[in-house]
C-alpha cells in the first residue's frame, strides 16, 4: 500500500530563508548564497499494508508532519523512493479548507472538491454529511457565525464521509465536546475496520495504544523503531523518562 | 489504473475543484454588498464617466467616439490589473491548504484569473449598450470582441503563473507590481490618443501587449470592422507565448513553493 524506501528530506534552515529580493540580490552579489541545511528525515524506510492503522510518535520536530507531507505528495524527497497506492485524504485542520463568507452548504462542496470528491458524490452524500454534523438549519448561514464546535463538526463530517483508501490524521481527534468526541471516535473506528489505511500522528500514547496496529517512532528524522504497538510504546516511554 | 486513465480522472476531479474555486471567489466578492453583481456593470461606467469629465476637453476632438474609446481601454486594463493582482497572491494566500493537501498548484492562479474574467465578460453588457447609444456600428463583426477577451484571458493566465511564482519566492513582488501596474497604465493609451506620442517612440506601444489588445477591441467596437490578420497573429503570439512560457516557469519552480510557504 505504502512503500517508503530510504527517503531523506532536507530543509534550509529558517535563519537562512531568503524571502526578500533585496536580501537575495545582496547575498548573490556577495556570493554568499550557500545554505545551512538540516535533514528533517534521514534514510527513512518502512512499509504499510492495506488496512493497517499506523501510529506515528516522536518528540516535537522529530519529522512526523514532514513524513505525512511526503506521503500526501506535497513534499518531494531529495533522495529515496516512495510508492503510494490509493487516494490519500488528509483530515484537514479546523477550517483550512473553508471560506468564512460562504454558507455551510457551500462549504461542503468547496471543501469536498478540495479533498478530491466529485460533484455527484457530494450531492448524493449531502444529507448524510448534514445529519452527522448536526447543524440543522444553520447549514444555510455563513460559517463566520458558527461556533468553533460547529465548524469542527462540519469539517469532520466532510472528511470522513468517504471511505478513503489512505487517511491521514494529524492530531485532531481531541477537539469538540464530549458528545462529538465519542461520535467521531466511533466514526474513526468504523473507518479503520472498513479497510482504510490510517496514518495517525498523536502525542496521546493512550489513544495510540487503543487504535494502532503498529507504531513508527521517529527521533530527529531517524526511525528509532517500527514494530508492534506495545513494544514501541514501551521503548518510547523508557526513552522519554531517561532523556526527558 | 493506466497512466492515461489516471490523468483523465484527475482532470475531471480537478475540473470540479476549479469550478468551486471560481464560484467561491465570485460569490464572496459581492456577498455583503447591497448592489452585488450590479457593481460589475456599474464600475466601468463610473470610471468611464470620471475620465470623460476629466479628459474630454483635452483629447475629445482628436478621438472618434471618445466614450467607447475610454470604455474599451478601461475594461481591458481593469481586467489585467484585477486578474494579475489576484493571481499574484493565489499561492501564498492558499498556503494553509497547499501545505496540507496534495493539489495541482497551477489550479490556483488559473482559478483567480477565471474568476476575474467573469467581471470582464459582464462588463461587455454596459460596453455594448454604450456602443449602441453612441451610434457606433453593431454588426456581424461585433462578436469578434469575445475572441479578444478570450486571448486576453490566456495572456493573463500566463502572467498569473509568473507573478504567483515570483511572489511565492520573493514577497517584495506584491509591492513592486503595484508600481509596475501604475507605469503600465500610463504607458498604455487608455484615455489619451496614440498620436500624442512622437512616432520615434511608438515602438513602446508595439512592445506593450495591452496596447494590441485594446487597439483590436477599438477597431471592432468603434470602427465596426474586423482587426487585420496581422493583428490576430500578434495577439495569438502574445497570449500563447505568455501562457506557455509562464506555465513553464511555474512548473520549473513549483516544487520549491512548499519551502517558502
Amino acid at each position: 500500500m505504502i512503500k517508503i524506501n530510504n527517503i531523506s528530506i532536507r530543509y534550509r534552515l529558517a535563519t537562512d530563508k531568503i524571502s526578500s529580493l533585496k536580501e537575495y540580490i545582496i547575498k548573490f552579489l556577495k556570493r554568499d548564497l550557500h545554505y545551512h541545511t538540516f535533514e528533517a528525515l534521514n534514510n527513512v524506510t518502512f512499509d504499510v499494508q492495506r488496512g493497517q492503522v499506523i501510529g506515528i510518535i516522536g518528540r516535537n520536530g522529530a519529522g512526523k508532519s514532514t513524513l505525512l507531507k511526503v506521503i500526501a505528495g506535497i513534499l518531494k524527497p531529495y533522495k529515496g523512493k516512495i510508492q503510494v497506492n490509493g487516494n490519500v485524504v488528509p483530515m484537514l485542520e479546523l477550517g483550512s479548507g473553508f471560506d468564512h463568507d460562504l454558507t455551510g452548504r457551500e462549504n461542503i462542496f468547496l471543501n469536498g472538491s478540495i479533498l478530491g470528491y466529485s460533484k455527484k458524490f457530494l450531492t448524493s452524500k449531502y444529507e448524510e454529511i448534514l445529519e452527522f454534523s448536526d447543524l440543522g438549519d444553520f447549514i444555510d448561514s455563513p460559517i463566520r457565525n458558527y461556533s468553533s464546535g460547529m465548524l469542527m463538526r462540519l469539517a469532520f463530517s466532510i472528511a470522513t464521509v468517504v471511505h478513503p483508501e489512505i487517511l491521514i490524521v494529524d492530531e485532531i481527534l481531541s477537539v469538540g465536546d464530549e458528545n462529538f468526541q465519542r461520535k467521531s471516535k466511533n466514526r474513526m473506528l468504523e473507518l479503520m475496520s472498513g479497510g482504510t489505511t490510517v496514518l495517525f500522528v498523536s502525542h496521546d500514547l493512550k489513544q495510540i495504544e487503543e487504535l494502532c496496529d503498529k507504531v513508527l517512532w521517529l527521533e530527529k528524522g531517524n526511525v528509532m523503531l517500527f514494530d508492534e504497538t506495545e513494544k514501541v510504546v514501551q521503548a518510547y516511554h523508557q526513552f522519554m523518562t531517561n532523556n526527558g | 489504473m493506466t497512466n492515461m486513465a489516471k490523468r483523465k480522472f484527475n482532470f475531471r476531479k480537478y475540473g470540479f475543484l476549479l469550478e468551486q474555486l471560481v464560484q467561491r471567489d465570485f460569490k464572496v466578492k459581492y456577498r455583503r454588498s447591497y448592489l452585488g453583481m450590479v457593481w460589475s456593470l456599474l464600475n466601468p461606467l463610473l470610471m468611464m464617466s470620471v475620465q470623460y469629465i476629466v479628459f474630454s476637453s483635452i483629447f475629445k476632438s482628436n478621438i472618434e467616439n471618445f466614450l467607447v474609446y475610454l470604455l474599451a481601454g478601461i475594461t481591458m486594463f481593469n481586467f489585467v490589473s484585477e486578474a494579475s493582482n489576484n493571481a499574484l497572491i493565489s499561492i501564498t494566500g492558499n498556503a494553509a491548504l497547499i501545505t496540507k493537501v496534495y493539489l495541482p498548484l497551477y489550479i490556483f492562479p488559473i482559478a483567480k484569473v477565471l474568476s476575474s474574467s467573469i467581471n470582464l465578460f459582464l462588463s461587455m453588457i454596459p460596453m455594448l449598450v454604450m456602443v449602441a447609444i453612441t451610434g457606433a456600428p453593431i454588426n456581424i463583426f461585433t462578436p469578434l470582441i469575445f475572441v479578444n477577451l478570450f486571448l486576453a484571458l490566456i495572456f493573463c493566465i500566463g502572467l498569473g503563473f509568473v507573478l504567483s511564482t515570483l511572489m511565492t519566492l520573493f514577497r517584495d513582488v506584491q509591492f513592486l507590481w503595484t508600481i509596475v501596474l501604475l507605469i503600465w497604465m500610463y504607458a498604455t493609451p487608455i484615455f489619451y490618443p496614440v498620436s500624442i506620442i512622437p512616432v520615434k517612440y511608438s515602438f513602446i506601444f508595439n512592445l506593450n501587449p495591452l496596447y494590441h489588445f485594446i487597439t483590436a477591441s477599438r477597431t471592432i467596437l468603434i470602427g465596426g470592422v474586423p482587426p487585420s490578420l496581422q493583428t490576430y497573429l500578434i495577439l495569438i503570439f502574445i497570449s500563447f507565448s505568455s501562457f506557455f512560457l509562464g506555465g513553464l516557469f511555474f512548473v520549473m519552480n513549483q516544487d520549491r513553493f512548499i519551502h517558502h510557504l
